[in-house]
């Protein structure tokens, strides 16, 4: 761990906080990657907020592997292994109602005891899960 | 359409914090969850700065009437800690210890993390899928 590393991971929180906030400020939405994937198509009237907010996440990846590749690490799992994660990330996300940013930024950020319960379990099973297979595989 | 295009900036702004902070390094990830291993608690900051930001700002807005683009606020209305929420973030949990990646870093992920991030991601939609077709 080092200070530019704290340094970056401060900074980065801080924009994702923003965002977080600009969503709420301006579309009144909570700015939960699950929530906003899983119900992208919903006709509720969130669908323009939705689909624009993950047009600019996905295209900003996109920039990003061309020109910072570096900030998007290699995986340290294997392909099989990747789908059974995603699956789980998707059955748990939408079970628990949102992942990391919903409960863990916007959630915690509003006091809610529900986001509180969430990160604190999956801080945990995530911890257990690679205290069993390592940190890398 | 102003709205379109604050909300194309929001998505931005939230890739570029992801991007920065190190989230979408899987590596990173793993090594944050490693408590009994060669722990690095670094991206404990990422949600410390995110909560630093975004908790006052909650506080400004919730005594307003409505966001400047919608005729009110869309707040979670679920209030109830129940078996669903403590399983479905159980199982979020080792799936994201068992990849390095959660939903917002495997998006931003897709063209520089191919072909990993794809599976990822295509394994997540069918399990959102796979969920909300149970609901019916």
């Amino acid at each position: 761990m080092t200070v530019w590393a704290i340094l970056r991971a401060l900074g980065g929180g801080a924009l994702i906080g923003l965002a977080a906030s600009l969503a709420l400020v301006a579309h009144g939405r909570i700015a939960g990657i699950s929530g906003t994937v899983g119900r992208a198509l919903d006709d509720d009237g969130g669908r323009p907020f939705r689909l624009a907010f993950l047009a600019g996440l996905i295209a900003t990846g996109f920039v990003a592997a061309v020109v910072a590749p570096q900030a998007i690490g290699a995986s340290v799992r294997s392909l099989p292994a990747l789908a059974i994660a995603g699956f789980l990330v998707g059955v748990g996300t939408t079970l628990g109602n949102g992942c990391t940013s919903g409960h863990g930024v916007c959630g915690i950020s509003r006091g809610s005891g529900r986001s509180v319960v969430a990160v604190g379990t999956f801080m945990l099973t995530g911890a257990i899960t690679v205290a069993i297979l390592g940190a890398s595989s | 359409m102003k709205s379109i295009a604050f909300a194309v900036v929001t998505g931005v702004l939230f890739a570029v914090g992801l991007l920065v902070s190190g989230m979408t390094e899987p590596a990173k990830v793993t090594a944050f969850l490693d408590v009994t291993g060669n722990w690095d608690p670094t991206l404990a900051f990422v949600m410390g700065g995110a909560i630093l930001v975004h908790a006052p700002i909650v506080r400004l807005v919730r005594h307003r009437t409505h966001p400047i683009f919608d005729v009110r606020f869309h707040w979670p209305i679920q209030h109830a800690i129940d078996v669903r929420l403590v399983a479905g973030a159980a199982i979020f949990g080792i799936g994201w210890g068992l990849s390095g990646y959660c939903p917002g870093p495997a998006l931003v992920g897709l063209a520089g993390a191919a072909p990993a991030a794809v599976v990822f991601i295509a394994a997540m939609l069918a399990g959102i899928g796979f969920v909300r077709l149970m609901r019916r």
